[in-house]
């Protein structure tokens, strides 16, 4: 069924078809409405779950810990320096290997005190061993839920998945989108069945201390499943979802008119749209220009990456975030693949890889910006745009 | 792929913690001890057990921390050189 509705309520809609037995969260700033709609689904009695408020994200984390350790579905969702509140919890929860879905609702991080749209909360947390998806639009937004339960839920797999959306231009703006059936979905996701859980009748262990000797061993459990079985999971999920829904699923990345051209943009998230339009105005004009759009940035898909960027002669990545110090963190990924593509011997010339910074603390990113960036030939790793030279000086 | 993270309950017990204890150790004199338990429920360890007169520690797993000699209303608990 096809409802217009604002995206936070569409995602929390379609979590509900998902049937989640724990919801739990911090209900104030920063808070979005999925949870605020799951509330009120639980109280009315059309979701039958346990919602949980909580006193921090810390705790909310923690709340979703303690369910999907019980063998329970459990959700959370959260934004900005909740997400950082929410960092000690989620190590715990990737490390002891359990498969709770949140959804980050991507915004700039304090100070200053900015509540607006970047993705710099989640890419601080990129190496906590969770599965991280991105959204373009809502309807991928809802249709990425239904999956990461799938991907995280998976026995080979149990790690924790985070699906990331644009704060504000697709949390709280207004799209169609086209729900599935219940039915559907019960077929697509069936009831969560973990392969260990806390149960006083067959008492386990979890997140005992493990010292020097055996530490290592668990990261590299990690590393082997995201690069492994992730991956595939990932792919095999998308086609079917595909089929099921019968809506496209892009799984790892979407190639959008990349055969040919000759400058791919790489981006992630809805900023994708605005490059779209560019790239087909730029086409229009007999232009050899794509754009290669990141769903799943971690694990991220290096190799995958390295080959569809092989025949390009410029890529210019577009980064909402910066590792300050650094470069942008999606910048150092498109480097690392064709670099690897380099090593392994499947290319020969490296092509100009550009790295640009945008949209921090949501600065608007407009067409003309991405058109300007197009037809810059200047290299550079990390050059900021739009930068206004009267907000710098003094510090007063 | 998996690391074996995960134990069955209680596998704790083969790493004899007591050699943590630095010197001193408590020694239950059971002369006036009125079976409150408060020794039992104090300690941080849960070492303790018995019953009226019988409380005794297990220096397998006892750190010494002097606990139950603090909390014992009859001062029938006092620690003693290893």
């Amino acid at each position: 069924m096809k409802e217009f509705l604002e995206g936070a309520v569409s995602i929390a809609r379609t979590v509900a078809l998902c049937r989640p037995g724990v919801i739990s969260a911090y209900p104030i700033t920063p808070q979005t409405h999925i949870v605020e709609e799951l509330a009120s689904l639980v109280a009315d009695g059309r979701l039958k779950a346990e919602f949980v408020n909580v006193e921090s994200e810390h705790s909310a984390a923690s709340c979703v810990l303690g369910a999907v350790a019980a063998g329970v579905r459990a959700y959370s969702s959260t934004s900005s320096q909740g997400l950082l509140l929410m960092a000690e919890v989620l190590f715990n929860i990737a490390g002891l290997r359990l498969p709770a879905v949140i959804c980050c609702v991507n915004r700039a991080v304090s100070a200053p005190i900015n509540i607006w749209n970047d993705q710099q909360d989640i890419v601080t947390l990129r190496d906590a061993g969770v599965i991280l998806l991105f959204a373009e639009n809502i309807q991928e937004a809802c249709d990425l839920h239904i999956q990461a339960f799938k991907i995280a839920e998976d026995p080979q797999i149990m790690l924790p998945c985070i699906v990331n959306i644009d704060g504000y231009i697709l949390s709280h703006g207004y799209e169609p989108v086209e729900f599935p059936a219940q039915e559907l979905v019960d077929k697509f996701l069936p009831p969560y069945n973990p392969p260990y859980k806390l149960d006083v009748n067959n008492p386990l262990t979890l997140g005992s201390l493990m010292g020097p000797e055996y530490y290592l061993e668990t990261r590299y459990a990690i590393q082997q499943t995201m690069n492994n079985e992730v991956k595939r999971k990932i792919l095999d999920v998308a086609e079917e979802f595909t089929k099921v829904f019968s809506r496209k699923s892009f799984g790892l990345f979407e190639e959008y008119k990349i055969q040919d051209a000759e400058t791919i943009f790489v981006a992630m998230g809805s900023i994708a749209g605005p490059i779209k339009d560019v790239v087909d105005e730029l086409r229009e004009k007999k232009e050899k220009v794509g754009l290669l759009r990141i769903v799943t940035y971690r694990p991220f898909p290096s190799e995958e990456v390295g080959k569809v960027l092989s025949n390009a002669q410029r890529v210019i990545v577009i980064d909402k975030s910066i590792s300050l110090g650094s470069y942008g963190p999606l910048y150092q990924d498109v480097v690392n693949s064709i670099y690897l593509n380099c090593q392994i011997g499947n290319q020969k010339t490296l092509p100009k890889v550009i790295g640009y910074i945008c949209g921090l603390g949501g600065r608007d990113v407009s067409k003309e910006e991405i058109s300007e960036i197009y037809n810059e030939k200047e290299f550079s790793p990390a050059k900021f745009v739009g930068v206004k030279k009267e907000n710098l000086g003094n510090f007063i | 792929m998996f690391a074996k993270i995960i134990l069955p309950p209680a596998t704790g017990l083969k790493n004899k913690t007591g050699s943590w204890r630095t010197g001193k150790r408590p020694k239950f004199l059971h002369k006036n001890c009125t079976g409150c338990r408060l020794c039992y429920l104090s300690c941080p360890e849960g070492c303790i057990s018995g019953s009226k007169k019988e409380y005794n520690a297990d220096l397998d797993y006892c750190k010494g921390c002097g606990i139950c000699v603090r909390v014992c209303p009859v001062n029938d608990i006092v620690m003693e050189q290893e």
